[in-house]
């Protein structure tokens, strides 16, 4: 589903991800660890195509499309969905306004007659309470006085309805309490499928408790240094990045 | 500049989609101004002696006043005797008596306006006197609201039909002697709207005028006054575009509301004048003072005006709390684009006791677009009690424009509570990241982000009027409802 080759990306001249590769499939969860500035984050604003990020050579393929060559909104309409680590504040403007455009216009894409606002309602209800979230929550306006739990059951709720195919959340289990976290995992839990490809990227192995991941990588200045099953994640738990960075040092010297 | 910043620029650079020209006859006075242009347009409306010595008195006034220094606006000086103060649409006759007497051409534009006379007076109840350029053309549902005594006619019909209200509330508000421009008006004015509302009527439509500037070089000159007698209540809707001209245009109206014991006024204006082009070329300059007076104990007035056009705007629509209990409001949503100047807000001058005043001021700048909130809260010796709150948000589109704000809070009763909030925020490249990263096109993004932050003046719109100001709003940014 997506195949990553030796990506470099540089912001403001300093390069942040250094022959990056990655090839996740359809049905696959992958874990990104690595520790602060390793990259991971704009490894995942990069996928989901932020601006002002300067790609110096590689490329990406998403659904043999060139996914790098492809607008933001294209890249979502085609099922690409990144759950924020800092979702941003939107005021006067409604959850229901913004989702219902957003679903339509993704609803459209994939040759799907839009949802009226009863339908929409409908799903609404349905999606919110398998997160345990109230209806008034449809008219706040978007993240806008939400405390940090919220923000990120937002992020959860956006993606249960929109469906995405290829699915990255950035750092979602930061500020989450442990039942949201339990929650939060289930929801990503009940989204995996042969069809959708799901990319963690975190800096603790506490959410890879929750939602076992296929496939661990450690990411450590721009690049993925050690891959490995899920043990990985709990390898490194105990040892450290300190551990996989000397190892992978040594390697190099050998 | 990254690929988000060009949109953004793209989508707040379209063009002006009401610039057009109706080519009708007009009957112009010579350009300038001296007594006898005055003397002359008098004329014109046939107009009785006081009118005459009213305007003169102004003009005289006029002549010894200067332009206003102080506003954050920056032009070149105007010619004053270099404009015409007067045009009207030519007629056959004397003028016209029904719709079909209207010039065809003249209705046309107010399609392409999307303001379809015949349909409105049908579908929507709303009476409408409409000003083109100087003469009103076309006043509606008259009979229906004269049943009720309410009188809704043109300033010059009011003139020769009403004279004793005209002489007992013109310039009682905003006097002739009030600013540069208001004195301008006073002596100039050529037509505008009269409304008079009878003790304890309730005004069953929101009544409604159009303005348009159409003849070049004509400045124009408007006079509103509207009367609310003791428990009346009255909305009323003004809404205005411009076609598109090179030059610079004047503009200097003056509104004057009278609201006397328990009455309500609600006064709503949606401004959508040209402009001027992407290089700072041409569009409207609007001078304009409108003011209320809650001469009344218990009496309510409230401005919501929705400010997307002219190069210039200098607007400070003011309440002056008279009566104890009196209740004064001010919504703005002000939008300047391209190399647009608007330097607006209002006044809330307290006098009566347990006075209230709120004032929610949305400022929204794109381009090179340069936007003031200027405001004054004023409470006299005399208003015990009085309550003020004043909100002053900014938002700013891209990295060239300006947005600055003014209060100014005179407090002289120490009972007074008065509070200013703040806030300058800007559209991101983060929010528009967000939405885009949901699928939603940069354009409706825009437009999404943009009605959210004016979301609480909107709701002080009458429902229709909500709709025409997202769509004014919508041609200002994006060239389409979002």
């Amino acid at each position: 589903m997506l195949t990553i080759n030796n990506l470099h990306v540089a912001i403001d001249g300093k390069e942040i991800l250094r022959g990056l590769n990655l090839n996740v499939n359809a049905g696959e969860v992958h874990a990104i660890m690595g520790p602060n500035g390793s990259g991971k984050s704009t490894l995942a604003q990069v996928l989901a195509g932020r601006e002002g990020y300067q790609i110096t050579a590689g490329s990406a393929y998403y659904m043999e499309q060139d996914l790098l060559a492809m607008t933001t909104e294209q890249r979502a309409r085609d099922g690409v969905f990144l759950a924020f680590q800092y979702p941003v504040e939107i005021p006067g403007v409604s959850i229901a306004l913004f989702l219902k455009t957003a679903l339509n216009t993704i609803r459209k894409q994939r040759g799907l007659p839009e949802l009226d606002a009863i339908d929409f309602l409908n799903l609404m209800r349905n999606k919110m309470q398998q997160l345990d979230m109230d209806e008034s929550f449809l008219s706040r306006a978007v993240n806008d006085g939400f405390s940090g739990g919220e923000k990120k059951r937002n992020e959860i709720l956006q993606m249960t309805v929109l469906e995405p195919k290829l699915l990255i959340l950035d750092e979602t289990d930061s500020g989450l309490d442990i039942d949201a976290l339990k929650l939060v995992a289930d929801s990503v839990n009940s989204m995996r499928n042969p069809n959708r490809a799901i990319i963690l990227v975190t800096h603790y192995q506490r959410l890879l408790d929750y939602i076992v991941p296929d496939l661990v990588h450690v990411l450590l200045q721009g690049r993925i240094i050690k891959s490995g099953g899920a043990a990985l994640a709990r390898e490194l738990e105990k040892h450290g990045y300190g551990w996989v960075e000397a190892e992978s040092t040594s390697r190099q010297v050998a | 500049m990254s690929t988000a910043t060009k949109q953004l620029d793209e989508l707040i650079g379209r063009e002006y989609q009401h610039g057009f020209y109706s080519p009708l006859q007009t009957d112009s006075v010579p350009r300038g101004l001296s007594e006898d242009t005055i003397r002359l347009i008098s004329a014109k409306k046939n107009e009785p002696e006081f009118m005459l010595d009213w305007r003169l008195k102004a003009y005289q006034h006029w002549l010894t006043m200067a332009e206003p220094r102080w506003a954050n606006l920056h032009h070149p000086p105007i010619d004053y005797q270099d404009i015409f103060y007067y045009s009207a649409p030519k007629s056959e006759k004397d003028g016209p008596h029904s719709l079909t007497d209207i010039d065809p051409e003249l209705l046309r534009t107010y399609e392409k306006l999307g303001i379809p006379l015949k349909e409105q007076e049908v579908l929507a109840g709303v009476a409408v006197d409409a000003v083109f350029d100087s003469v009103s053309v076309a006043t509606t549902f008259k009979e229906k609201l004269a049943e009720l005594g309410i009188i809704f006619c043109p300033f010059s019909e009011a003139v020769h039909k009403h004279p004793d209200l005209i002489q007992q509330y013109l310039g009682t508000v905003v006097p002739y002697t009030d600013n540069f421009y208001a004195s301008l008006n006073s002596a100039t004015f050529s037509d505008g709207s009269f409304c008079y509302i009878p003790p304890d009527v309730r005004c069953p439509m929101e009544l409604s005028t159009y303005f348009r500037i159409n003849a070049k070089n004509t400045g124009q000159f408007e006079r509103t006054l509207i009367i609310a007698d003791e428990n009346a209540y009255v909305s009323y809707l003004e809404g205005c575009t411009a076609p598109m001209r090179d030059e610079n245009q004047l503009h200097a109206a003056v509104v004057e509301l009278i609201a006397l014991e328990g009455a309500r006024i609600k006064y709503a204006t949606v401004q959508n004048w040209y402009p001027g082009d992407k290089q700072g070329r041409g569009g409207i300059y609007n001078f304009v003072t409108k003011r209320g007076d809650c001469r009344g104990n218990n009496s309510h007035i409230s401005w919501t005006q929705v400010e997307t056009g002219s190069a210039i705007t200098w607007k400070y629509p003011s309440v002056i709390l008279r009566g104890d209990n009196a209740i004064g409001e001010f919504y703005s949503v002000a939008l300047t684009n391209y190399f647009q100047q608007a330097d607006t807000g209002t006044k809330m001058i307290h006098i009566g006791r347990n006075t209230k005043s709120t004032v929610l001021s949305k400022g929204i700048s794109a381009g090179h677009g340069q936007n003031s909130y200027r405001g004054l809260i004023k409470v006299l010796p005399s208003a015990e009690n009085a309550r003020n709150y004043t909100q002053c948000d900014s938002l700013l589109l891209g990295d060239k424009c300006g947005a600055h704000t003014f209060p100014y809070i005179e407090v002289k009763n120490p009972s007074a509570k008065v509070e200013h909030e703040a806030s300058t925020s800007r559209i991101g490249e983060d929010q528009l990241f967000y939405c885009t990263q949901r699928g939603i096109s940069t354009e409706d993004a825009v437009s999404m982000i943009v009605s959210g932050f004016c979301k609480a003046v909107f709701q002080e719109l009458p429902m229709e009027f909500a709709v025409e100001a997202q769509k004014l709003l919508g041609v200002s940014l994006e060239g389409s409802t979002g």
